[in-house]
């Protein structure tokens, strides 16, 4: 079948978060097409608007869920009009692209997960399937910053990790409004105030990119290698299968070589800027 | 050291070789045309050549050459009635394989959602007559982009399968030439089915594949004969000792990786006007978009796929975020990917030589100038 094909899918749920973020549960119309859409955790699927266009969203449902989850920030010109798509619309999917957290060779050992800005849709669900198996990991830390206060979409997620057993959870804002209970300051300065053991420790990151290079150098030196450490990239995608050009970041197609990278593998493509 | 032609197996190469005396081309256009392909060839047209169709030898360029020079291109008169005497025009073969512009998907909509259909070009078989060493090359590379990748595409696909590329050797080359740097001409190597080499009286011919082998034995022509195989010989070292311009590629990509900070591509992005002209012509480049037109009446939309160009400013726009907010940082995205990233790419160079984007760009920068700036250190 040809790979630019959208499958119409039938929206079954849909969960709001606010004005701007909704999370829709939806079913392939073809059933059988379904296993086709198998997924690891940080993959996502081009989502099409009929006679509107198509936009990359990861997959924020488990992989061992029949239904596909998508959850959406409203920003743009297409996600605009997803807005407005309720239960029993129907929208395009084609996919899974994309390579997904390295989260099976990450099992027993700690997780250091590090989110800056507004959206970090790449990495909740893959908290979520950690926590789905939470015996399969040591001990979970999630760091993640904003810059206002009203930027922290989605608080109740984090209310919810924060519950669980073995799992530290910080937030932090740089310029807190008078309501903020939690930290003041930029992600990194968080790194302070947590331990984590440089063997035992493996790295997901997701945010700016500013932030991110930032951050890799503080725990850099503080004794981790860039070999643990993994960051979800962002970029322009048009196709989702290497031939758009949009994507590229040096000699990287992000939506088939990622969107998650071994820092130690973009070295200094991840070190330059604007590239 | 450029490459010189194959002298391989000399006394193969001279048994292989017929003669096609210059007024019988219009037989080979014949056979072609007889074998139910189109004919497309190099056509003078408002100052250029170009590839059109043609159903007559003497639509091609005879007694033309061209003057090309960074930011200059003219068509010349010359003396004698060669045919294949124009290196170039603005136009490779590209357009007819990955189209400028063209309808992937029909989408019909409902209210009971969408149905999406692909909607495949129907391209008649087509031959190539007069196709250069550096298009050729750039043929391949462009294949392996869009036929042996991991999702091989459909409608690159529609249009390549049924074709005959009948190839000429350059024995002339424009003063923006450099395929000598990666090895792609003068002399045409791989994927033709067959090549010609033009001199004073008509053309020392060859076939490549069965296919051209038929079509050459149609045609019962005479051998050519060591002299001519000799001459054709000398004509094509002369025409590769002769290339002015160069890239020394010794050490890419890590060495463009090395020079990413370097202070020329600030110079050379206050020169640049990010028009694209560079990436239009370039026989490679391959970027994209795709985007949904709607239908008036609201029955659906088609979803249609346009050239898209690097230089363009909202090629690596996000979200509230350019990666790329400078020509500077395009400029060097351009060259970068196409004489380093592509070599870890598609395990090749993206840049043939061809020196399509020395000619046209408006204000004359120079792809072999810009690398020799930067393979010396900032100082
Ligand atoms: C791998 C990946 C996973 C993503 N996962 C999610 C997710 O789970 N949830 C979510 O809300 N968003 C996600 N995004 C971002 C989402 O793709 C953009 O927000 C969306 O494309 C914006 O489209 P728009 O038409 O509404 O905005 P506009 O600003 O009008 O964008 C126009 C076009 O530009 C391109 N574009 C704009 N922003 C982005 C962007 N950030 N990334 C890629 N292309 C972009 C798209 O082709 C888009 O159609 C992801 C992006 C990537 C690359
Ligand atoms: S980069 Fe320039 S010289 Fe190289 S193939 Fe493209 S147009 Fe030709
Ligand atoms: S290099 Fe020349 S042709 Fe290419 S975008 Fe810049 S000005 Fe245009
Ligand atoms: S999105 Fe088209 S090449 Fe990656």
């Amino acid at each position: 079948m040809n790979p630019l094909l959208p499958h119409p899918a039938e929206i079954v749920e849909k969960h709001s978060f606010g004005p701007d973020i909704h999370a829709y549960r939806m079913v392939l119309r073809d059933p059988a097409a379904r296993p086709l859409f198998d997924f690891r955790p940080g993959q996502f699927n081009m989502v099409y608007v009929p006679g509107v266009g198509e936009v990359a969203i990861s997959i924020s449902s488990d992989p061992e869920e029949e239904t596909l989850e998508h959850t959406i920030r409203i920003v743009g010109r297409t996600t605009r009009v997803i807005a407005e798509k309720g239960v029993g619309d129907v929208l395009g999917l084609r996919g899974p692209y994309g390579n997904g957290w390295p989260l099976e060779n990450a099992r027993f050992k700690d997780l250091l997960i590090v989110t800056g800005g507004l959206g970090c849709a790449p990495v909740s669900g893959a908290i979520d399937y950690v926590f789905r198996r939470r015996a399969n990991y040591g001990h979970v830390t999630i760091l993640h910053g904003v810059k206002k206060a009203a930027d922290l979409i989605h608080r109740e997620r984090f209310e919810i990790w924060r519950r669980e057993p073995d799992t530290t959870v910080m937030l932090t804002s740089d310029q807190p409004d008078r309501a903020w209970k939690d930290r003041t300051g930029v992600v990194t300065e968080l790194f302070e105030e947590v331990a984590f053991d440089p063997i035992r420790t493996q790295v997901l990151m997701c945010g700016p990119e500013v932030m991110m290079r930032y951050a890799s150098h503080i725990l850099e030196q503080r004794g981790l290698s860039r070999e643990r450490m993994f960051v979800s990239i962002e970029r322009n995608m048009r196709c989702a299968v290497g031939l758009c050009g949009h994507c590229q970041l040096g000699p990287e197609f992000v939506c088939k070589d990622g969107p998650i990278f071994r820092l130690s593998e973009l070295d200094r493509f991840f070190r330059t800027g604007h590239l | 050291m450029p490459r010189s032609p194959s002298d391989g197996d000399e006394a193969n190469r001279i048994s292989a070789s017929r003669f096609l005396a210059r007024p019988r081309l219009q037989e080979l256009i014949d056979a072609l045309r007889g074998r139910g392909y189109r004919v497309i060839a190099p056509v003078p047209r408002d100052g250029a050549v170009v590839y059109a169709e043609v159903e007559s030898a003497d639509a091609l360029p005879r007694g033309l050459r061209e003057s090309q020079a960074p930011g200059r291109y003219r068509l010349e008169a010359a003396t004698g009635d060669r045919v294949f005497d124009v290196v170039n025009g603005p136009g490779a073969l590209k357009p007819f394989f990955f189209a400028p512009r063209e309808t992937l998907l029909q989408v019909r909509t409902d209210a009971a959602g969408f149905e999406a259909s692909e909607t495949l070009p129907e391209t008649p078989p087509t031959a190539f007559l007069g196709v250069r060493a550096c298009d050729l090359a750039a043929l391949g590379v462009q294949d392996r982009i869009f036929r042996r990748g991991r999702f091989p595409d459909a409608w690159y696909e529609a249009r390549r399968r049924d074709v005959l590329v009948v190839a000429v050797n350059c024995v002339r080359s424009a003063a923006t030439c450099f395929c000598t740097s990666f090895g792609t001409g003068p002399e045409a190597r791989e994927g033709h089915d067959l090549v010609l080499t033009e001199q004073e009286d008509g053309f020392v011919a060859r076939s490549g594949t069965p296919a051209g082998a038929e079509v050459l034995d149609g045609l019962s022509l005479p051998p050519a004969g060591a002299e001519r195989v000799e001459a054709e010989h000398g004509a094509l070292v002369a025409c590769a000792e002769g290339m002015e311009r160069g890239i020394d590629t010794e050490g890419f990509p890590e060495l463009l990786y090395a020079r990413l900070e370097h202070p020329r591509w600030a110079e050379t992005g206050e020169r640049c006007l990010s028009c694209g002209n560079c990436t239009a012509v370039c026989p490679t480049c391959f970027c994209h978009d795709e985007s949904d037109e709607p239908a008036l009446d609201g029955s659906g939309a088609v979803r249609v796929r346009e050239w898209d160009s690097c230089f363009d400013r909202d090629h690596a726009q996000v979200h509230g975020l350019n990666f790329r907010p400078h020509i500077a940082h395009r400029y060097r995205q351009w060259l970068v990917h196409k004489l380093g990233a592509w070599i870890d790419q598609f395990g090749e160079s993206g840049c043939v030589g061809c020196g399509r984007c020395i000619t046209w760009c408006p204000v004359g920068i120079d792809i072999t100038e810009e690398v020799a700036a930067l393979r010396t250190e900032a100082p």
